[in-house]
C-alpha cells in the first residue's frame, strides 16, 4: 500500500512537473507572438513600403480563396435555410424565414466561417510558405542582401490578410443571403423583390457593423499567426509541416476567442 | 615595411548555442585579395562562423571588423549599407524559388539601387553578372528548372551583383558531382580575379580548397588550430590536421 501510494505520488510529481514545462513553452509562446505583433507594429510604420508584394499577397490572400469562400458561403446559406424552416413551420412563423436567416449569417455564421476557411487555407498556405523559406535559407538570403525580410514577407501577409479577410466576408455575406433566397423557394414561393425587402428589414447597423470590424481583427490573427509560425520555423521539412498545422489551429482558435470577445463588446456598447 | 589593414578581421570570438561552445576563442585575419579557407570537421563550426562575420547569428563576445567597421556595433540600416559591400553563397543556394532567375537577381538592387539605376542598369548588371557564371541564357527560367551546379551558379551571380569586396561562400561544392564541384571552385578563383574580391570559403573538399586557397586556416575545437597554404599543411605531421589529409 505504501509503495503504490509512493508510485502514485512519483506520477503525480511527473505529471506536475511535465504539466509545468507545458504551461512555461505555453507561456513562452504567448509573449514571443506578442513580441513578433510588437515588431510587426514598428516596422510597418517605417517607409519604405513593399506595395507591389502586398498587392501580389492581396491578389493571392483574396483573389484565390475567393472561389472557396464563395461556394462555403452559397451552401451555408442553402442549408441553413432548409435546415431552419421546420422548426418554423412547426411555429407557424414560415414567414420569419429570410428574417432569421439573414440575421444567423450577417451576424455570426458568414464571418466566422469565412474566417475559418481563411485561418485553413491563407494560415496554412503562408505558415507553410515562410517555413520553407526559412528552411531553405532564403529568408537569410533577403537579409544579408540587405532586404528586411520581415517588412518584405510578414508585413505584406499580415496587411493583405487584414484588408482582405474582410473583403471575403462582405461577400460571403452577399453569396450566403442568395443561397438563402434559393432555399426559402426550394419549398415555398418567396419573390426576389419580397426576400430582399424582408432580409434588409431585419438587418439593422448594429447586425452589419460588429460583423464587419471584427473581420478585420480576424483577418490580423490569422496573417501574424501564420507568419509567426513559418517564420520562426525550425529547420527540417517536419518543422515547416509543423508551422503550418500550428498556424492552422492557433488562427482557428484565435478566431473563435475573438469572436467572444467581440460578441461582449458589442453586448457592452448596446449594438446587439 | 607598412603593414596592410586585413579586411576582415575577427579576434577572440566566441559563440555558443546552449552548452555546445561552437567557436572559443577564435581569431583570424584576412587581407584584401586573398581567397581564405577555413577547413573543419562537421559541426564544428564554420558556418556559425561566416554567419557571424555577416552578423546573420550574433557572436557572444569577441571583435569582429569587416571593410574596417565594427559590424556588432552598427544600427540596422548601417550594416545593410554594408552588407552591399559582402557577397554571399549559401550552402543550399537559397534562390528565391517564386522567382525567375532574372528576378533573384534584381532582389538586391531593390534595396541598394535607386528605382532611376535599376531601370537604367539592372538589365546590364544582371546579364553581366550572368555571363560572368555562364548561365546567360537562364534568365528567364524558374530555379526549379535547373540543375544543381547551374543553381550554384546562379546563386553566385547574385553574390555578385553589387560587385562586392568580399564574397562569403558556405560549403560551395557540397552536393555536386566532382565535375561540377572542380567547375565552380575554378568559377569562384576566375570571380575573385575579376571582382578583386576577397574570399572566405568554408569547405572540406580538397579539390575545392587545393584549387581557390591560398592561405587554410584549421577550425578545430573551436580554434584557429593552425593556418597555412595548402601545400604546407598537407605536409605536417600533427595528427589533428593529418585526419583531414589522410
Amino acid at each position: 500500500m505504501t509503495v503504490n501510494s509512493a508510485n502514485l505520488s512519483k506520477n503525480q510529481i511527473r505529471m506536475l512537473k511535465t504539466f509545468q514545462i507545458e504551461q512555461n513553452e505555453f507561456l513562452k509562446e504567448i509573449g514571443n507572438i506578442a513580441r513578433f505583433t510588437g515588431k510587426f507594429f514598428r516596422t510597418v510604420i517605417k517607409p519604405k513600403q513593399e506595395y507591389k508584394e502586398f498587392l501580389n499577397q492581396c491578389f493571392w490572400i483574396g483573389f484565390k480563396t475567393l472561389t472557396l469562400v464563395g461556394i462555403t458561403a452559397f451552401i451555408m446559406g442553402l442549408v441553413l435555410t432548409i435546415q431552419s424552416r421546420p422548426t418554423l413551420v412547426e411555429f407557424g412563423a414560415e414567414s420569419m424565414l429570410p428574417a432569421m436567416v439573414s440575421v444567423s449569417l450577417i451576424r455570426e455564421i458568414a464571418p466566422v466561417i469565412t474566417a475559418l476557411i481563411c485561418a485553413g487555407k491563407i494560415g496554412s498556405g503562408i505558415g507553410a510558405e515562410l517555413g520553407s523559406m526559412r528552411v531553405t535559407e532564403q529568408i537569410d538570403a533577403m537579409e544579408v542582401s540587405g532586404t528586411n525580410p520581415f517588412k518584405y514577407l510578414v508585413v505584406t501577409r499580415v496587411m493583405a490578410a487584414t484588408l482582405m479577410v474582410p473583403v471575403l466576408s462582405s461577400l460571403a455575406n452577399a453569396i450566403s443571403l442568395y443561397g438563402g433566397y434559393l432555399g426559402v423557394n426550394i419549398r415555398g414561393s418567396v419573390s426576389w423583390n419580397l426576400y430582399w425587402f424582408q432580409v434588409f428589414d431585419a438587418l439593422s447597423f448594429g447586425d452589419l457593423l460588429p460583423a464587419i470590424v471584427k473581420t478585420f481583427f480576424f483577418g490580423f490573427a490569422i496573417g501574424i499567426i501564420g507568419c509567426y509560425m513559418g517564420y520562426y520555423s525550425k529547420k527540417g521539412t517536419e518543422g515547416v509541416g509543423r508551422s503550418a498545422t500550428t498556424a492552422v489551429i492557433v488562427a482557428s482558435l484565435l478566431v473563435f476567442i475573438l469572436d467572444l470577445i467581440a460578441v461582449q463588446v458589442t453586448d457592452l456598447l448596446g449594438l446587439t | 615595411m607598412k603593414k596592410i589593414a586585413p579586411i576582415v578581421e575577427v579576434k577572440n570570438l566566441y559563440k555558443s548555442f546552449g552548452s555546445n561552445h561552437v567557436l572559443k576563442d577564435f581569431s583570424m585575419e584576412v587581407s584584401p585579395g586573398e581567397n581564405i579557407v577555413v577547413l573543419g570537421k562537421s559541426g564544428s563550426g564554420k558556418s556559425v562562423l561566416i554567419k557571424c562575420i555577416i552578423n546573420l547569428i550574433q557572436a557572444d563576445s569577441g571583435i569582429l571588423k569587416i571593410l574596417n567597421q565594427s559590424i556588432q556595433d552598427m544600427g540596422e540600416d548601417e550594416v545593410d549599407q554594408l552588407r552591399s559591400e559582402i557577397g554571399f553563397l549559401f550552402q543550399s543556394n537559397a534562390l528565391y524559388d517564386s522567382m525567375t532567375v532574372r528576378q533573384n537577381l534584381e532582389f538586391p538592387l531593390r534595396r541598394h539601387w535607386s528605382v532611376e539605376q535599376r531601370k537604367q542598369g539592372a538589365e546590364r548588371a544582371v546579364l553581366e553578372a550572368l555571363s560572368d557564371v555562364g548561365l546567360a541564357h537562364t534568365i528567364d527560367m524558374m530555379p526549379a528548372e535547373l540543375s544543381g551546379g547551374m543553381k550554384k551558379r546562379v546563386a553566385l551571380a547574385r553574390s555578385l551583383i553589387l560587385k562586392p569586396k568580399v564574397i562569403l561562400y558556405d560549403e560551395p561544392t557540397t552536393g555536386l558531382d566532382p565535375i561540377t564541384s572542380r567547375e565552380i571552385s575554378e568559377l569562384m578563383v576566375k570571380v575573385q580575379k575579376k571582382y578583386n574580391a576577397t574570399s572566405i570559403i568554408i569547405s572540406h573538399d580538397m579539390n575545392c580548397i587545393r584549387i581557390t586557397s591560398n592561405r587554410v586556416i584549421m577550425l578545430i575545437d573551436g580554434k584557429n588550430y593552425a593556418e597555412d597554404t595548402f601545400e604546407n599543411l598537407q605536409k605536417s605531421t600533427d595528427p589533428k590536421i593529418r585526419e583531414f589529409f589522410d
